[in-house]
């Protein structure tokens, strides 16, 4: 590594927790509705909203209730994308007169996008019409994150609050995330995006004389202003087939550099919000301690393995890391920092092509979704993923020294443990059972792209993105056909509310529960040592889960590469 | 569950509206006033002929001009895509094999050790740039394919150099169009 690749490394860690604070101090107001500064605009659209849907901002709901409105929300969105991608032929706003778009491919990218996943079995230019991309992308790009986001906020509230059955307005909480915090972010971020030469235009594509071949077609459309949301709201969902590898949509290094402290921004900020709002920040930083540890060791094997050359091209002659998939302006670093960002977060957004990277290179982004995308992880999902895990390892610790475990003077008992138990293995199972029938049907070997072991890690990788709701992939996988539409699309939707409705099942046991005051067999959850034993947690159930599925794939490659 | 219904649609409509509608033409419509260039593709028009965008870049295998990355869709950019091929892959060994050939068919003599990012894909496909190291593995052939001395060309190339963003972000690369057009205009 050059002086360079530290130098950037280091400006993107500091820029990021730089903005940590100020960021999430501004979430934590906008959550316990105090005044913000965007009030005199926002207020009456807010107050508009909520008089026209007839509800009661004031009037908080029991989990139950919570949940059902969520579920109901999103069922709507789920429909809305489906109809829209069948429909966008008959519709305005398609100057490529594009087709209707495939049953199972409208159905996987309508639970693609609704459950924050973003996972593409189509390419965006050659697909979808703008209007098809601003109603159903677009729009799920913003209230897909903000539903993670609220199911976080009631789980806080269920945190701080005692002897009560409601954990908030779910609502409430859905339109005060987009308008007071993603819109606001995404509109300054994308014109900024666009003054770097991402595009904006309905125009329809561009054609040139091209110098030696004669001519060129080049696809544009109003990509900055969903490339905005979709590296905020950790969604990850291209305009353009190759994401943010495509130059109109990632046009220099500076735009590169944004679009990676977006990926992180919100989850990291996040943690303070959460800190802010139970009253002690020291628990907020900790858990970002820990998921910025895990996220620079394995930053490292990333840049690592790809700086590494490929001994066969090596062997050609040639000098240099491995580029094949990589882009000139990035360079390996930014391309490695981005591939382990977005997969820590459960964005998906790619700047170079993961299946192209060297076997250890591509093993990193895999595990860091198979942990369950708690390293920052989505916005809201990854924090109550790492609070999860926090019950988990306080339960843990309190079974070994023989007390009752206990976390922030809330008693954790059966109840919690279950709806933990539950948030932790279903995405486990939705892998492994899922690579598995791929693997043992004619249909899912049939589109595996590359040969031997690495086709493998298509598949494993494939089913780790979906269930993690991460939506990368190695997109050498032919994906965009009936069997992985479906199973896919399947593995999207179970992860998502699967983990969401336990989430708010412990939010309402919590809330109910009453404080339990600290003492001296209260466990810390805030030192160095808790950070530790919290890491250690993660990685044991990461690594029982995953390490013989990864030999097969990854571990194995790199032994026969490096013999 | 009946009472969140009405909720449920009334809001997904208004959010849609916020999100969808309002968003996306505020976004365009602030861009194509102050960034007008920016927002159409950043297109290189020289003399009232477009010959296409400094961010997109585009076939070249004549000796004469500078080549470019590898591209999986041969820099076709009403779509985008990268090779995909995994490490181990032997169809990558034979794309690098090939590009090195035909480096080698048009510039016999040519010594120097060949950089990665001349014989690999780029992700997209139409990756406008290459390093600076494989600017000047090309040099000797453009030079003498145009009758021009190499100092004039690696002149031209030094030109076309964008340094890293700022001093520090990104790689320092050359534009390959752009490059290449200087060439033909000095002609």
């Amino acid at each position: 590594m050059n002086i360079y690749d530290w130098i950037q490394i280091l400006f993107y860690l500091t820029v990021l927790f730089a903005l940590v604070k100020p960021l999430g101090g501004y979430m934590a107001r906008v959550y316990q509705n105090e005044r913000v500064i965007l009030d005199p605009i926002l207020g009456p659209v807010e107050r508009f909203v909520y008089r026209a849907s007839g509800i009661d901002s004031k009037a908080e709901m029991n989990w139950k209730t919570y949940a059902v409105a969520m579920l109901l929300f999103n069922a709507i969105g789920l429909l809305a994308v489906y109809f829209l991608q069948r429909m966008q032929v008959f519709l305005p706003l398609n100057p490529q007169g594009f087709g209707a778009v495939t049953p199972d491919s409208s159905w996987n990218t309508a639970t693609s996008f609704v459950t924050n996943t973003n996972w593409q079995g189509y390419g965006g230019e050659t697909t979808m019409s703008y209007l098809t991309q601003m109603l159903a992308m677009t729009v799920q790009n913003f209230v897909s994150a903000a539903t993670g986001m609220a199911v976080l906020v009631a789980l806080i509230r269920g945190i701080i609050r005692h002897n009560t059955k409601e954990v908030g307005n779910f609502w409430v909480d859905l339109t005060r995330s987009t308008l007071y915090i993603l819109v606001p972010l995404s509109l300054i971020f994308a014109l900024v995006l666009v003054s770097q030469g991402v595009v904006q235009t309905f125009n329809e594509s561009q054609t040139a004389s091209a110098l030696q071949s004669g001519g060129q077609t080049i696809a544009v459309g109003p990509a900055a202003s969903q490339i905005a949301i979709k590296q905020l709201g950790t969604n990850g969902g291209g305009f353009f087939n190759t994401n943010s590898a495509h130059p109109l949509e990632n046009a220099t290094p500076f735009s590169n550099f944004l679009e990676m402290l977006a990926l992180l921004l919100i989850p990291a900020a996040l943690c303070y919000t959460y800190g802010k709002m139970i009253g002690d920040t020291r628990q907020g930083w900790s858990l970002l301690i820990a998921m910025t540890i895990v996220f620079v060791s394995l930053l490292g094997v990333t840049v690592w393995s790809e700086k590494t050359a490929n001994p066969a091209i090596e062997a050609l002659g040639v000098v240099g890391g491995n580029m094949e998939g990589k882009e000139v302006r990035f360079g390996i670093v930014n391309s490695a920092l981005w591939t382990t960002a977005t997969t820590s977060v459960s964005n998906g957004a790619v700047n170079s092509m993961l299946d192209s990277y060297m076997p250890l290179g591509g093993l990193v982004p895999m595990w860091l979704m198979q942990l369950g995308e708690i390293i920052f992880g989505g916005v809201g999902s990854g924090l109550y993923g790492m609070l999860t895990f926090v019950i988990i390892a306080v339960f843990v610790a309190g079974l070994m020294v023989g007390r009752t475990p206990e976390y922030l003077g809330k008693k954790i008992e059966a109840y919690e443990m279950k709806m933990a138990s539950i948030i932790i293995l279903t995405p486990i199972i939705v892998t492994l059972v899922g690579t598995s029938i791929a693997l043992m049907s004619e249909a899912g070997r049939a589109t595996i792209f590359n040969p031997s072991a690495h086709g493998y890690s298509e598949v494993l990788y494939a089913f780790s993105s979906t269930a993690a709701n991460n939506g990368s992939a190695f997109a050498g996988l032919g994906a965009n056909n009936p069997f992985y539409n479906t199973a896919l699309g399947l593995a999207m939707l179970i992860v998502r509310f699967w983990l969401a409705v336990p989430v708010l099942a412990i939010a309402g046991a919590l809330a109910n529960k009453k404080k339990t005051p600290v003492s001296g067999g209260t466990l810390p959850t805030h030192t160095p040592l808790f950070i530790g034993w919290l890491i250690g947690v993660i990685v044991i159930v990461g690594a029982l889960s995953y390490l013989p599925a990864l030999a097969l794939g990854p571990i194995v490659e790199h032994l026969m590469i490096f013999k | 569950m009946k009472t969140q219904l009405r909720p449920a649609l009334i809001i997904f409509a208004l959010l849609t509206i916020v999100t969808g509608v309002v968003y996306p033409l505020a976004v365009t419509g602030i861009a194509q006033l102050v960034f007008p260039h920016q927002a159409n593709g950043s297109l290189v028009t020289i003399n009232g002929k477009t010959y296409g965008s400094e961010l997109i870049g585009q076939q070249f295998d004549d000796p004469k001009y500078f080549w470019g990355r590898l591209s999986a869709v041969n820099y076709d950019s009403s779509t985008s895509s990268g090779s995909n091929y995994g490490p181990m892959n032997p169809a990558l060994i034979e794309a690098v094999q090939a590009r090195i050939d035909a480096l080698k068919a048009a510039d016999p003599d040519n010594t120097l050790p060949i950089p990665v990012d001349l014989v690999t894909a780029s992700g997209s496909g139409l990756d406008p740039h290459i390093s600076v190291a494989a600017a000047l593995y090309q040099v000797s052939r453009v030079a003498s394919s145009r009758g021009l001395s190499e100092a004039d060309v690696i002149a031209l190339v030094n030109q076309y150099t964008d340094g890293r963003q700022f001093g520090f972000l990104g790689e320092p690369r050359v534009n390959v169009l752009l490059l290449n057009l200087a060439l033909d205009r000095i002609e």
